[in-house]
C-alpha cells in the first residue's frame, strides 16, 4: 500500500524535477555568476578590466561613487558601482582584497587612519602627507577642492540656550549631553579620543546612530544632544542644525580624493582627475540636498552633474 | 508608491539576487539534512546531539555569521558566497530538526512491512521512509524559506546587495515608498517560496490527494 | 583568532564599564525578558481562547504571516515612524520591543493553541461529563494537557528573541548586538566573534529554567512518569515541524 513502482517512478520524477528546479534556479542570472557584480552594473561582457567603484554606507559617498561610475563609463570604460559597503575600516579591506578598485576618500580622515598621530591641517600639506602613509598598492589621484568635514552639530535651541559657538564652548557643558555619531567614532583617533585631547570635550554618554535619518532624526527630536554629521550634509540647512566651530582643526583637511589600487590606477587617473578638478565644496551640497532632501536618485543626480560639466 | 514605480528595473534585479542568496542554502541545507537527519533518527545519542546542536547554530546571530565567514572560508569580505555559506548552516538548523521528526513519525508497522518485503536499508529510506516523511519537512522547509528571506536582507550590512539594500537606503534617507518596496518585496518572495514547496510537497506525495484523511 | 577572542573574553577591561561585557549582558536579558513577558501576555491567552473556543483560527495562520515580515525592515520602518512621536531612548527602545514581541508571538501561539487542540475530544467530553463549566474545563484539563506544548513554543520564542535582540543595536541601543555591530565597524573581529558567542551561551542560559519549568509543571500523567493507565503505549506525540 506504500509503494507502487508506478508511483515511485512519478515520485523520482518529482525529485529530479526539484533539482532541475534547483539548477534552473542558480542559473537564473543569465551568463554569468549573477551575484558577482553589483545590482547597478551593466552586466554581462568580459570581467577582466571592469572598474567597480566602491562606496561607504553614507549618502555622499554613494553619490560620489556614482559619479566616478558615469564618468569612467562617458570614457568608455566598463565601470560599475558597489555601493553601501560600510565604515572605511571595512571598505579598506575590500579595496586591499581588490573587491574594489576604486575609493571616494576623504584626505584628512585617511591620513589618519594610517597615521594615529596625524596632525597636519594643511590641505596641501595634507595630501602631501597622504601620499607617503598610504600602503604600497594603493594611490590616491588628484584631490578636488569640494571639503567634506565631520563635524560636531547642535540644535538651534541647544545653541541658544548654552550660548554655543564654538568646541571650546562646548566642553563646558558636554557632560550632560549626549552625543550620536556612527560607532566607529567611539574608536576613532578623530573622534572621542580627539575630543577629549583636543578640547577637553567629554560626553554624558554615546549613541551609535547610523549617518542619515537615524542621527538626523535623534537630533532634531532631541533623543540626542549633539551630533557628529557630515558639513556637507543637507540636514543642516533644512533643519537649521549650528555647526560648532572646529578652532583647534582637529577634523583637518578633508577633501575629497579618489583612492585607487595601483593595478587600476593607470585606466582610471585622468577620467577622475578631470571629475575632481570640477567638485566643489557647493557643488556637492547642492547635490547632496536633491539626494537627501529632495530623495532623488544618485545616480540621476550624478548624471546631471556630468552633463553640467561636460564630462558625461 | 511612485518610488516603486520608478524604480521597478532596480527592485526585479535585486529580489533575483534575493532569490538566489535565500533559495540556493535552502536546497543545499535539504541535500545535506536528509543524511544527517536519517543518521540522527537511527542512532539515539546522535540525535540528542545533532537536535540540540542544531538550535544553537540556529542562536548565533546572523550579521557575526555574516561577518565570521571570510575567516572560516578564506573568501574576500564582499563575497556572495559568505552569505550562502551562513544561510546553509541556518537552513541545517531548522531541517535538521524536521527530517527528524519526519522519518521518526513513519510508523513502526509500515517500516518493519517494508523490510519484510524485502527492501534493502537504502532502498526502503528513498521507498518509503522519506516519502512519508515529505509532509512534515516540507513544513521544516516552509520555515526555513520564510525565515532564510528574512535573514539575508541583514546581508546588506556587509555590503552583499539584495532587498535589504532598499530597507537601509530607504532608512537613511527617510524615504518611505523605498522602505516599503523592501519589506514587501520581501513578504512576497517569501509567499512564492512557500506556494512552490507546497506544490513540491503536492507532487511528492500524491497517495495523499487519492486518499484523504489516509496515510502520513 | 581564538585567542584573540579568549583574551577579550577573558580581560577584565571588556567586562566592566557601562560599556562592558556585564552591562551588555544585563541589558539583552532584560530587551529578552520584557519581550517574552508582553509576547506571553498576548499569545497564551489568545492561544487558550482559539483553541478552547474553536473561533479565530485565522489569527494563528495571520500571526504565521508575519514572519515573513523582514525584521530590520520592520524595525527601520518603526523607528522612522516612532522617533519624532516618542521622547528620549524610548524612541529606540519601543520599536525593537513591537519587532521583537512580533517574532515571539507566533511561536508562543502556535505552541498554546496546538497544545489546546491537541486535547483528545473524549477528555473533554468526560470532563463536561461530571459536569464541569467551560472555565473549569479550560483551566483544569486543557491548559494541563496544553502545557508541554505551550513551553516548548515558549523556548523557541526564547531562542529566537534572545539571537533576534542583537538588532535593537542597529538603531543604536545596546545590548550584546552592540560587540557585532561596532565589531563590524572597526573590523574587531575578537569583540563579533566574542559577542556571538555570548548570545549563544545565553540563549542556552535561558533555556535552561524552561527545560526544568517543563518537567515540574507537567501533569505526572502526561509524562508517562507515574504509572500508566492507559493500556497501550503512550501516542507518539505529533510531530512538531512549523511550530520552531
Amino acid at each position: 500500500m506504500i509503494t507502487f513502482p508506478t508511483r515511485r517512478r512519478a515520485r523520482t520524477a518529482a525529485l529530479a524535477l526539484t533539482m532541475a528546479g534547483a539548477l534552473g534556479l542558480s542559473a537564473c542570472g543569465g551568463g554569468g555568476d549573477p551575484l558577482s557584480s553589483s545590482s547597478s552594473s551593466e552586466g554581462g561582457g568580459d570581467t577582466s578590466g571592469d572598474i567597480v567603484v566602491g562606496s561607504a554606507d553614507f549618502s555622499e559617498s554613494v553619490l560620489l561613487a556614482n559619479i566616478y561610475v558615469g564618468a569612467l563609463k562617458a570614457d568608455g570604460i566598463n565601470a560599475s558601482a558597489k555601493t553601501g559597503i560600510g565604515s572605511r575600516e571595512v571598505y579598506l579591506k575590500a579595496l586591499d582584497e581588490g573587491s574594489v578598485d576604486v575609493m571616494p576618500e576623504y584626505t584628512g580622515g585617511l591620513a589618519l587612519y594610517y597615521d594615529k598621530n596625524f596632525s597636519e591641517t594643511d590641505p596641501d600639506k595634507t595630501y602631501a602627507a597622504l601620499k607617503d602613509l598610504l600602503p604600497k598598492g594603493t594611490s590616491v589621484l588628484e584631490k578636488s577642492a569640494a571639503e567634506d568635514k565631520d563635524s560636531i552639530v547642535v540644535t538651534k535651541e541647544t545653541a541658544q540656550s548654552k550660548d554655543l559657538k564654538t568646541m571650546e564652548d562646548l566642553s563646558k557643558v558636554a557632560g550632560e549631553m549626549t552625543l550620536g555619531a556612527p560607532s566607529e567614532f567611539k574608536t576613532r583617533s578623530q573622534g572621542i579620543p580627539g575630543l577629549k585631547k583636543t578640547y577637553g570635550i567629554e560626553f554624558k554618554s554615546f549613541r551609535p546612530l547610523k549617518p542619515g535619518q537615524a542621527t538626523n532624526g535623534a537630533l532634531k527630536n532631541g533623543q540626542i544632544q549633539a551630533a557628529n554629521i557630515f558639513s556637507t550634509d543637507p540636514a543642516i540647512a533644512e533643519n537649521g542644525f549650528v555647526v560648532l566651530d572646529d578652532t583647534e582643526k582637529l577634523f583637518g583637511s578633508q577633501n575629497v580624493v579618489p583612492l585607487v589600487r595601483d593595478d587600476a590606477k593607470e585606466q582610471v587617473a585622468k577620467t577622475l582627475d578631470e571629475v575632481s578638478a570640477k567638485l566643489t565644496t557647493d557643488k556637492l551640497q547642492q547635490m547632496l540636498k536633491r539626494t537627501d532632501i529632495d530623495k532623488e536618485d544618485p545616480d540621476q543626480v550624478a548624471a546631471d552633474f556630468l552633463k553640467e560639466e561636460g564630462l558625461d | 508608491m511612485s518610488w516603486i514605480l520608478d524604480h521597478l528595473d532596480d527592485i526585479l534585479s535585486l529580489t533575483l539576487r534575493h532569490t538566489w542568496l535565500a533559495g540556493v542554502p535552502l536546497i543545499i541545507g535539504l541535500l545535506i539534512s536528509l543524511p544527517l537527519g536519517w543518521l540522527a533518527n537511527r542512532h539515539r545519542r546522535l540525535r540528542g546531539v545533532v537536535i540540540v546542536g542544531a538550535g544553537l547554530l540556529y542562536t548565533v546571530p546572523s550579521l557575526a555569521l555574516f561577518v565570521l565567514m571570510p575567516l572560516v572560508l578564506g573568501t574576500g569580505i564582499l563575497d556572495p558566497l559568505n552569505v550562502v555559506v551562513a544561510m546553509t548552516i541556518y537552513t541545517i538548523a531548522l531541517l535538521v530538526r524536521s527530517v527528524v521528526d519526519g522519518l521518526g513519525s513513519v510508523p513502526e508497522e509500515v517500516a518493519r512491512s517494508a523490510t519484510a518485503m524485502g527492501y534493502t536499508p537504502v532502498r526502503r529510506f528513498f521507498g518509503v521512509d522519506l516519502p512519508l516523511a515529505v509532509p512534515v519537512i516540507a513544513a521544516g522547509l516552509r520555515v526555513a524559506a520564510v525565515s532564510n528571506v528574512s535573514i539575508v536582507s541583514i546581508a546588506s550590512l556587509i555590503g552583499v546587495n539584495q532587498l535589504g539594500d532598499l530597507l537601509v537606503d530607504g532608512f537613511n534617507r527617510a524615504i518611505s515608498g523605498e522602505l516599503v518596496a523592501g519589506i514587501l518585496g520581501c513578504v512576497l518572495l517569501a509567499l512564492v517560496l512557500d506556494i512552490a514547496i507546497r506544490v513540491l510537497e503536492r507532487a511528492l506525495t500524491p497517495w495523499r490527494r487519492a486518499d484523504p484523511g489516509g496515510a502520513a | 583568532m581564538i585567542a584573540s577572542i579568549l583574551d577579550w573574553l577573558t580581560s577584565g577591561a571588556s567586562w566592566s564599564g557601562s560599556d562592558g561585557i556585564l552591562a551588555r549582558l544585563l541589558e539583552h536579558v532584560g530587551y529578552t525578558l520584557l519581550v517574552l513577558v508582553i509576547a506571553a501576555l498576548i499569545a497564551i491567552p489568545l492561544g487558550l481562547w482559539i483553541g478552547h473556543s474553536g473561533r479565530g483560527r485565522w489569527l494563528v495562520t495571520a500571526a504565521n504571516a508575519l514572519r515573513a515580515v523582514p525584521t530590520l525592515g520592520l524595525l527601520f520602518a518603526l523607528t522612522l515612524v516612532l522617533l519624532p512621536v516618542l521622547p528620549g531612548s524610548a524612541a529606540f527602545l519601543v520599536p525593537s520591543v513591537i519587532v521583537l514581541v512580533l517574532l515571539a508571538v507566533p511561536a508562543i501561539l502556535s505552541g498554546t493553541y496546538a497544545g489546546v487542540e491537541a486535547v483528545q475530544p473524549a477528555a473533554r467530553d468526560a470532563a463536561r461529563g461530571i459536569g464541569m463549566t467551560g472555565r473549569q474545563v479550560l483551566w483544569q484539563v486543557e491548559l494541563p494537557i496544553a502545557l508541554p506544548l505551550l513551553i516548548s513554543g515558549l523556548r523557541a520564542a526564547v531562542l529566537q528573541v534572545v539571537a533576534t535582540a542583537t538588532v535593537a543595536a542597529y538603531v543604536g541601543l545596546g545590548g550584546l548586538g552592540r560587540f557585532l555591530i561596532d565589531g563590524l565597524a572597526t573590523q574587531d573581529y575578537a569583540s563579533t566573534a566574542g559577542g556571538a558567542l555570548l548570545v549563544a551561551v545565553l540563549a542556552l542560559v535561558l533555556d535552561a529554567p524552561f527545560a526544568l519549568l517543563e518537567r515540574l509543571v507537567v501533569s505526572p500523567g502526561l509524562t508517562g512518569r507515574s504509572r500508566s493507565l492507559r493500556p497501550s503505549e503512550p501516542n507518539r506525540t505529533a510531530p512538531a515541524g512549523g511550530t520552531t
